[in-house]
């Protein structure tokens, strides 16, 4: 009854196009909007802000990265953490060579440096596929984090390669509170992720799913491989770049590379699988399930008290996690955005199904 | 020269035990076209249940069979929970399922048996020179080593025999041709499997007591699955030859790279060389040195 377009009569070709073309889903979209950017700075607290929303949206970003290589252009990567890294330490060292270098501008360096490692890893995706780049994927991983644990130059001779972030300064105004590096991240966050969508129906996200779907036949109709498949990984790897750099800034503020391990790279991968394969509301989705997942079996485990054995308790992340993996794969492979897609078509019918 | 060849054959035998790993993929992927994640986690849960149940109180060759049957047990639910809904879908999909499947064995393992390293011995086996060859030579070869060695060796000539003279190694062969045909003369598919990830967890858990023996059994050992993927590589997913020549490849390039390529950039390179130099591989023979070269279709 509510949501329900009939009438909504498209009369120009922008409006065919726009980004959301229901008047319900801008609807949404603003509530949504207004209520992440006036409403929850607003009443939250400082817990929730700093220790669950912001590793949810920086995540967010990540698994968007992960989300254009992997869902939509089909290129499997289990090196995203690494990108991240580069993005997190590029920004550092930008901030720290470059005197006056606003952080933005240095958050935007982070991610193109980091887009050119992720096209020196691409190049394998060239001739190989499926899981041998995977494993190219994975030398990625681990030369990033040895290559800055290595060279002292980019942690500014710390030991052990911790950076410390510089205070995130725009303007004048210096981010210090937790709503205001909320609204910051919140900020890089939804721009990205518009651009995102919008990007993945334009010609060169429309050239990705071609590849994704069928390489070969994409190339017999005229997609050119090399452009498509760098131009994948150089996008995927400035997201994941900037979702480094944020880490960095807005998050935690003291890094080291250990920090970007394949653990992490698992774990963006099971954001994107369990919120969806190509789409940009599964990243979002499945980085708040993966963010909270923890949260919630830890308070679970308070309230059960000494039911569960201990030993039993400390893997119980481990093997709920492996099991959700299976689970989400073998009964919903399109992750939670198909059940919200769902949703909506039923939507539609109510209250009147026939 | 003396200092090149000691590492030349240490780096080859340790190359051995990657490639015992790395056998275990092969296996899998031969026979159901799975890129099994999972397979180090398998090596984990192998040298975890075998040390114990060691504690428990059982003979060494008790623990084998329990932890064989353990295995065995574990391919037919893997087989029964993971494979089956999910087949005919793309090997992406098989393969990210697997790594979730790590994951639950790890998580599992790790819950039954507790989280402390533990040491495993091999009855009579000692990680000691060879004295005779340091006579002769003056060369350090570990007996613990030669000894992997030798079960690697036995192993992958089983398994050849395995899988080219009996009637269900054609029939793995069958099914890994094509399901569908396979299917349609009547090779029964889930039984198939089922003994594959059984044969699967067998090679995991030689592996296990290889790599447990020598490192230790913790959480560190699924790390050595990860070490197994350059080898497959360089190998071919396809070719159980492919694993024992990409392993010795890999574990002499890695030693030698790490004593006479690590100090020009500070050394610790063994992390990241075997992946860079497949990497490299790659981009000339991307289908590995054994395996099967595809030609895509539209």
């Amino acid at each position: 009854m509510l949501y329900r377009e009939a009438g909504q009569f498209k009369a120009t070709y922008a409006e065919d196009q726009r980004i959301f073309p229901i008047r319900q889903d801008r609807i949404a979209i603003a509530l949504i909007l207004v209520f992440f950017f006036v409403l929850v700075p607003a009443f939250a607290n400082q817990y929730w802000l700093q220790a669950i929303l912001v590793p949810v949206l920086i995540f967010s970003l990540a698994a968007i990265g992960l989300n254009i290589l992997t869902g939509y252009a089909g290129q499997l990567s289990l090196g995203s953490a690494a990108f991240m890294a580069v993005g997190a330490f590029a920004a550092y060292n930008f901030m720290l060579r470059v005197p006056g270098m606003p952080i933005l501008v240095a958050f935007v360096l982070g991610g193109l440096c980091a887009a050119g490692v992720g096209i020196l890893f691409g190049l394998p995706s060239l001739r190989i596929k499926g899981f041998y780049l995977a494993v190219a994927t994975l030398a990625a991983q681990f030369f990033v984090v040895w290559a800055l644990t290595k060279f002292p130059w980019f942690s500014n001779n710390s030991s052990s390669g911790v950076i410390s972030a510089q205070q995130v300064k725009i303007l004048g105004y210096a981010f210090v509170s937790p709503e205001s590096k909320y609204l910051l991240t919140l900020a890089v966050v939804t721009v990205l992720a518009l651009a995102a969508k919008n990007l993945v129906r334009s010609s060169i996200g429309r050239s990705w799913m071609a590849i994704r779907d069928m390489d070969v036949a994409a190339e017999v109709i005229g997609f050119r491989p090399m452009r498509t498949k760098l131009s994948a990984f150089a996008i995927s790897s400035f997201y994941c770049g900037v979702a480094g750099a944020l880490y960095a800034y807005t998050y935690l503020g003291t890094v080291e590379p250990e920090g970007f391990n394949l653990d992490m790279s698992f774990k963006i991968l099971f954001m994107i699988i369990i919120g969806g394969v190509g789409s940009i509301l599964g990243s979002f989705l499945g980085a708040a399930f993966i963010v909270l997942l923890p949260i919630f079996l830890n308070i679970s485990m308070h309230v059960l008290g000494d039911a569960v054995p201990k030993g039993l308790a400390s893997n119980l992340e481990l093997i709920v996690f492996g099991g959700l993996i299976i689970f989400f794969l073998i009964v919903e492979p399109h992750g939670l955005a198909r059940l919200w897609q769902i949703g909506k078509e039923k939507l539609r019918l109510w209250p009147f199904p026939h | 020269m003396q200092f090149f060849f000691e590492v030349l054959i240490g780096g080859l035998l340790s190359g051995v035990m990657y490639s015992l790993v790395a056998l275990g993929f092969v296996l899998i992927y031969k026979a159901s076209g799975v890129f099994n994640f999972a397979q180090g986690a398998m090596v984990f849960f192998a040298a975890l249940t075998f040390v114990g149940v060691m504690e428990l109180g059982a003979p060494f060759a008790l623990a084998l069979v329990i932890t064989f049957l353990a295995m065995v047990v574990l391919g037919v639910v893997t087989e029964k929970f993971v494979l089956r809904p999910l087949v005919n879908q793309p090997q992406i999909t098989l393969f990210m399922a697997t790594i979730g499947l790590a994951f639950l064995i790890e998580g599992l393992a790790q819950g039954v048996w507790g989280a402390s390293v533990r040491g495993l011995e091999i009855p009579g086996i000692q990680d000691e020179p060879i004295q005779w060859a340091m006579d002769q030579w003056g060369i350090g070869i570990s007996r613990f080593d030669l000894f992997a060695a030798g079960v690697s060796a036995v192993l992958v000539s089983v398994l050849a025999v395995f899988f080219n003279k009996t009637r269900v190694g054609r029939a793995l062969r069958a099914v890994a041709d094509d399901h569908q045909a396979a299917l349609a003369i009547g090779i029964p598919l889930q039984n198939i499997w089922r003994i594959v990830w059984a044969v699967a967890g067998f090679v995991a858990l030689v592996a296990g007591l290889m790599w447990g023996a020598r490192n230790g059994v913790q959480f560190a050992l699924t790390f050595v699955a990860l070490k197994a993927l350059p080898v497959l590589i360089i190998g071919g997913f396809e070719s159980v030859a492919g694993a024992i020549v990409g392993g010795l490849i890999i574990g002499a390039a890695e030693k030698l790279g790490e004593v006479y390529l690590g100090p020009m950039v500070g050394g610790g390179i063994e992390g990241w060389f075997p992946y860079v130099m497949a990497l490299l591989f790659l981009l000339v023979r991307p289908e590995g040195l054994f395996g099967e070269r595809h030609i895509d279709r539209v």
